[in-house]
């Protein structure tokens, strides 16, 4: 299981819809969003997973009325050959499962649906380590979200992290390697640390940087390539970048993100991984 | 213990030479298959005997006119064979009063006994002489170190055979004193502790003698003991019991066992029957009255345990390896892979389709080898359970992995399953229903590295062993202290809430075992607390894993051949159900030592001692040897310094938390019941201030409570300032109750850790009234005290007896309101009394007002109408005994009462006049089946010098066939010995004496 991690041979992925600019749900200040450096931004990164790291990349096509939809990974938590389609907190994206599901589905995955009517749960708050999940309850999910999300993934250990300040849970931290937490400096962010640590039997190593939204970092491990990591850009965050580039044996390859983060994007939040030769 | 290793010899020399007493499942029937053959069960007797033997009583006689009845009189004829020896040093009432208890409740298994009994005295006899004589040396020397174990095994047995004894009816005692007389005649107390030791090497029940084996490489010294004891065993007929065991294929196990064989000698015969040598991660369990899985304790007689139910048992895995692939035979590996096989099928172990169809797969490689397309059609598998809800697409995953499996061995495919399946989150989690403070269902799983919460199937929480201080229980709950995080000031304690007492119980023992297990290096050792114990003794006394791991490394032998069995078993296994239904166990007297003063002292002493130790009941503190619990913390003198001062908060806590009156026994009394009851109280001020010092090591009793301190740190920062101790006296009731409950063994657990860098010094456990007592031994020594220890204790009892038996109601002095200003009442004081009074040289000058504190202890005897209630029942789950005993007459009573407060003289003078700092107040209750014993210790510092009392109320309730008297001047006479450095400055003695109707 474990020496699997990071594996992935596809990416589902979904493109930005005009609406985004005007309608996306954010919890920043109401800063303009410019369009086409999101559009830029969204390239550039699918260009990295698709020709750079050799992964299938599905498309979804944008769906006007689902402004948020280019953040798919709250729409569904991918792990092994099961995908849990989730009920999103955010009502306004609910809808943005049916593509997703379709996607997944065509990938031979095994499709679990959340349909129970009290339960929400953003991918954005799951973090998988590879032993076990992480669950932030968040505003956007919910404890019922995570116990279905336990009930799907039976084999980890799913521990719940209250999320405090933040959207998601991994709006201040994620994988980057195997056993490795990257971690934000925040005081919010430390103390959801720490509790992962008090829940955990493993004892995770962490990267913490200085910059809780630079924590949000994209680990893969592919053939031929080793550990990847797509991390924040040094015009984002210098001195969090001078972290990353201290993992020596990882590829790092700086992802730009600056305008979806005024929607609360983030890198993990543009695309739904997934290993087909898992078991 | 002592009987139960007695039985345990037996048993094995039965089965050799008179297989004639082969009894069925049911201990009661095996009864009479005395005749000669039963000697061996007698001799288990007699090896607790010859402690009573000491103290014997010419009650013989009568036992044997008890044992010829095989209907009723069997029963108690056993009960009173183990209550023969605390027998002597208890109350006659008290003996009637467990003789009833454990007639009634328990005993019923015990019924066949009473036969037995006589045989087993007859064959005790006759062992305890040989063996004591020529055997018992040989096999001395060479166990030494055993014998030190055993001893406090065997001082613990006796204390419950007395304790049994003493409840008995003076009539049924008859057998139990022929026993003891013999013991007592053939030879010293030292013999009989021998031969116990001895019949146990013989038995080879040896897992303690494994363990010493191991240890020792004794194996020797079995051998000689057991040729020694060869001729004997001609003699000796056992009853036996017939023991059904279903193996983890399914299969069934029967071996026969001697009825008051301890569990280790099952457990050993099963381990020979698999060939399995690493047995230290296997267990035997079986299935209460609620349907609850207990583990068998190796330490205890079967019987005690499973009470009433079946001899069924079944034989599993107790700890989960973390990594399988560190067992060193392969078939471990394989037991381990039809263990997992099962909880997977059952659906104790969630996994996922993905996981069941590989676990499924690499079954299938092991049991059935290659995939064979011809021979394994689809429908090949669909006899194996995979799954708790199988599908036909599982099955088709199953195959087409097992396909891929090709030229596995079955040794390799259980290694790879196993690689698997110990990575599934669930993997040795052993969950119990819980409620958390809010009354949210909740689960508590214990673990290898701690105690997990779940709500639902979220892990909420977390609390690793190097988190965990202390590990409690008291009635149905269950409380874990919490090391304060980094930024955290204070310790903190989680409860829980358990559907009864019994899981509490229950999660509580699992907690120690696993912490035990993997946490340490090995096993702690038995308490040595002179002073009172609280709570249960139990502690693990199995190999740890480290231990484990460490002899399976020797194991010299071919890998030993076994067949795999399918694992359609298995599941017909599952379907079929043959899990064993015991109805409750009961626990035996727990094989943990009992005091450390017994540890020491000859065999005769060894039952003193025994009396002396104050058991609380329900008390169970776990003690972590703090070392370990630091190893992953290091503190700095500021975390300890924070420690400390959580300490005070702990306390509090505690305090506010634990201190219940104990309803029960009054309402015993309210509704008739028979006992009576003594209270030791102490009287104190409860308010708790915040300590100064800090002396975090101040023992904290919660009822019930099992606390798991580490002591250790604080000492060494402890401030200066408490100097002096003042002692008060201490009056400590054993409980003579059934030797079976659990919830009175003693709670000390010392964590020695010789592995770790720790030095064993430090390591203080801290069992409450331990703590204490060292406190005041250390304070002293820098301000020598002129502290008079007068110490009346040996005129004291007697007077004190004499006057509350004489005394009319017209004494009674308001003890509890006296006491509380100063103690100066000087009631007619007992001449021995004298009381101690501190004088603490005021340095501090803190004016900080310490309440007053009540010294005086008060020591009740009442009475009850004479119910006959089922009372005392020698079970380990009191509380649940408790319930089931209500009383079914309810008898008009009449009550007497009579108070008398013996004070000694200068008391008075430190009293409440000097103004204190109150340290730490503690609040201990302890019940037992006719005994509460309330301590309340308060440590005030005044001026420099710290003063610490502790103030006992005992209760004893019995019928009046109970010695009141007697049962109080033993009480007095041991808290003095458990605390020879207090003096005692109060007596109260309370009497009510209710005036039934109905008198037995």
């Amino acid at each position: 299981m474990m020496s699997e991690f990071g594996r992935f041979t596809h990416a589902v992925v979904r493109a930005i819809p005009r609406s985004l600019a005007t309608e996306a749900l954010r919890t920043g200040s109401p800063e303009e969003l410019d369009l086409s450096r999101v559009q830029q931004e969204y390239e550039l990164y699918v260009s990295v997973l698709k020709q750079r790291l050799g992964l299938e990349v599905l498309e979804l096509p944008a769906d006007e009325a689902l402004p948020d939809c280019v953040f798919v990974e709250d729409a569904a938590v991918v792990c092994g050959d099961t995908a849990l389609i989730t009920r999103l907190g955010a009502e306004s994206r609910r809808n943005e499962t049916e593509a997703m599901k379709d996607a997944l589905t065509k990938l031979g995955l095994n499709i679990v649906e959340m349909t129970d009517e009290s339960a929400t749960l953003e991918g954005g708050d799951v973090l998988f380590t590879g032993r076990e999940f992480f669950v932030g309850l968040s505003k956007r999910t919910n404890q019922r979200g995570a116990e279905i999300l336990a009930d799907t993934f039976k084999d980890y250990a799913v521990s719940t992290v209250p999320v405090q300040d933040y959207l998601h849970l991994k709006c201040f931290c994620s994988m980057a390697g195997p056993d490795l937490i990257a971690i934000g400096s925040s005081e919010v962010a430390q103390k959801a640390l720490k509790i992962m640590q008090q829940m955990s039997d493993h004892k995770y190593d962490k990267l913490t940087v200085p910059d809780d939204l630079a924590a949000n970092c994209i680990y893969m491990n592919l053939p031929g390539k080793g550990d990847v990591l797509l991390h924040s850009t040094p015009e984002e965050f210098p001195e969090s970048v001078k972290v990353f580039e201290r993992l020596k044996d990882h590829m790092l390859i700086p992802v730009p993100n600056q305008e979806k983060a005024k929607v609360d994007g983030s890198l993990t939040c543009c695309s739904v991984l997934v290993c087909k030769n898992s078991v | 213990m002592t009987t139960e290793v007695g039985s345990e010899t037996d048993v094995k020399k039965e089965p050799e030479k008179a297989p004639e007493v082969q009894h069925q499942t049911d201990p009661v029937q095996t009864d009479q298959p005395d005749k000669p053959a039963d000697s061996d069960a007698q001799p288990v007797a007699s090896a607790a005997q010859p402690e009573e033997s000491r103290s014997a009583e010419p009650e013989s006689p009568q036992e044997e006119s008890s044992s010829p009845d095989p209907s009723s009189p069997p029963a108690t004829g056993g009960q009173k064979k183990k209550e023969k020896g605390i027998s002597r040093f208890l109350p006659p009432w008290l003996k009637r009063q467990k003789s009833q208890s454990q007639d009634q409740a328990s005993e019923s298994a015990e019924q066949p006994q009473s036969p037995s009994l006589k045989e087993e005295e007859e064959e005790s006899e006759p062992k305890h002489q040989p063996d004591g004589a020529g055997a018992a040396p040989s096999s001395e020397k060479t166990e030494e170190v055993k014998e030190e174990k055993e001893e406090k095994e065997v001082k613990e047995e006796k204390e419950v055979k007395e304790e049994k004894e003493e409840s008995r009816p003076e009539e049924v005692k008859e057998e139990e004193n022929e026993k003891e007389e013999e013991k007592s005649v053939g030879s010293a107390d030292t013999q009989p502790v021998r031969e116990e030791k001895e019949a146990e090497s013989e038995v080879k029940e040896g897992e303690e003698k494994e363990r010493e084996e191991e240890k020792k490489e004794e194996e020797q010294v079995i051998q000689q003991e057991t040729s020694v004891l060869s001729p004997l065993r001609l003699n000796k007929k056992m009853k036996m019991v017939v023991c059904h065991v279903t193996l983890l294929d399914g299969s069934q196990f029967s071996c026969e066992v001697e009825k008051r064989a301890k569990g280790q000698y099952l457990f050993f015969e099963v381990c020979e029957h698999l060939n399995l040598i690493e047995k230290d991660y296997f267990g035997l369990s079986f299935k209460d009255n609620a349907e609850q899985r207990c583990w068998l304790d190796p330490t205890k007689e079967i019987k005690r345990q499973i009470r009433n139910s079946q001899w069924q048992f079944a034989f599993s895995v107790k700890f989960y390896p973390p990594d399988p692939s560190q067992l060193t035979e392969d078939i471990t590996r394989y037991l381990l892979c039809l263990q997992l096989r099962q909880d997977i099928a059952s659906g104790r172990l969630p996994c996922s389709f993905v996981t069941h169809a590989l676990l499924g797969s690499y079954s299938l490689q092991a049991e059935l080898g290659d995939h064979d397309p011809e021979e394994h059609r689809l429908d090949y598998i669909s006899d194996f359970q995979f799954a708790p809800n199988q599908t036909k697409e599982l099955e088709e995953k199953v195959v087409e992995l097992h396909k891929s499996h090709r030229g596995m061995t079955p040794a390799q495919a259980d290694a790879q399953f196993l690689e698997n399946a110990k990575k599934l989150s669930m993997y040795g989690v052993d969950l119990h229903h819980a409620k958390d403070s809010e009354a949210v269902d909740i689960m508590l799983g214990v673990c290898a590295n701690g105690l997990l919460i779940y709500k639902d199937r979220l892990r909420i929480n977390r609390f690793a062993w190097p988190k965990i201080l202390k590990i409690s229980y008291k009635r149905s709950n269950f409380y874990i202290k919490i090391r304060p995080g980094e930024a955290e000031q204070f310790e903190s304690t989680v409860g829980f809430k358990l559907p009864n007492h019994r899981a509490a119980k229950r999660v509580w023992k699992v907690c120690v075992e696993h912490h035990t297990f993997f946490r340490l290096m090995s096993p702690e050792n038995p308490t040595k607390s002179k002073f009172l114990t609280l709570g249960s003794k139990f502690r693990y006394s199995g190999r740890t894993q480290a231990q484990t791991r460490q002899a399976s490394s020797l194991i010299d032998r071919p890998a030993p051949y076994f067949q795999r069995t399918s694992s359609k078993r298995i599941s017909r296994s599952l379907d079929g159900a043959p899990m064993v239904n015991v109805s409750d166990y009961s626990h035996a007297v727990d094989s943990a030592l009992t005091a450390g003063a017994g540890e020491n002292g000859p065999a005769l002493e060894l039952n003193s001692d025994s009396k002396s130790k104050l058991r609380v009941q329900g008390e169970n503190i776990y003690v972590r040897h703090s070392n370990l619990m630091l190893e992953d913390l290091d503190k700095t003198q500021e975390d300890v310094l924070k420690h400390q001062a959580s300490i005070s908060e702990l306390k509090r806590s505690f305090m506010e938390a634990t201190p219940e009156p104990r309803p029960s026994q009054w309402d015993k009394r309210l509704t008739g019941s028979p006992a009576t009851t003594l209270r030791l109280q102490a009287q104190g001020s409860t308010e708790v201030k915040p300590e100064v010092n800090g002396q975090p090591e101040v023992v904290e009793v919660v009822e019930e409570t099992v606390v798991i301190e580490e002591v250790i740190k604080t000492k060494p920062k402890s401030p200066a300032p408490e100097t002096p101790v003042t002692v008060e006296t201490e009056v400590k009731e054993e409980r003579s109750l059934s030797s079976d409950s659990e919830s009175e063994e003693e709670a000390e657990y010392h964590a020695q850790t010789p592995s770790a860098s720790i030095s064993v010094q430090q390591i203080e456990e801290e069992p409450e009234e331990e703590q204490e007592a060292g406190l005041i031994q250390q304070a002293p020594p820098s301000v020598v005290e002129s502290q008079p220890i007068t110490e009346a204790e040996p005129a004291a009892p007697s007077a004190e007896e004499e006057q509350a038996t004489a005394q009319p109601e017209e004494e009674e002095c308001t003890d509890k309101d006296d006491a509380p200003n100063g103690h100066a009442h000087a009631a007619e004081a007992p001449p021995p009394l004298r009381a101690v009074e501190e004088e603490p040289p005021v340095v501090n000058g803190s004016v900080s007002r310490v309440e007053a504190e009540l010294l005086p202890q008060v020591i009740c005897c009442s009475e009850p109408p004479v119910v006959k209630t089922e009372m005392v029942t020698i079970s380990d789950t009191f509380a649940a005994q408790k319930t089931e005993i209500s009383t079914k007459e309810v008898p008009i009573v009449h009550t007497e009462t009579k108070t008398i407060t013996y004070e000694a003289a200068q008391l008075d003078g430190n009293g409440d006049g000097e103004p204190g700092v109150l340290m730490t107040a503690q609040t201990i209750t302890s019940e037992s089946l006719c005994t509460t014993t309330t301590t309340h210790i308060t440590k005030t510092l005044k001026g420099g010098l710290s003063e610490t009392r502790i103030e006992k109320r005992i209760v004893i309730t019995g019928d009046s066939d109970i010695d009141h008297d007697q049962a109080l001047a033993q009480a007095i006479k041991e808290a003095k010995e458990q605390h020879p450095d207090m003096s005692v400055t109060r007596v109260v003695v309370h009497k009510e004496t209710e005036l039934a109707e109905d008198e037995d």
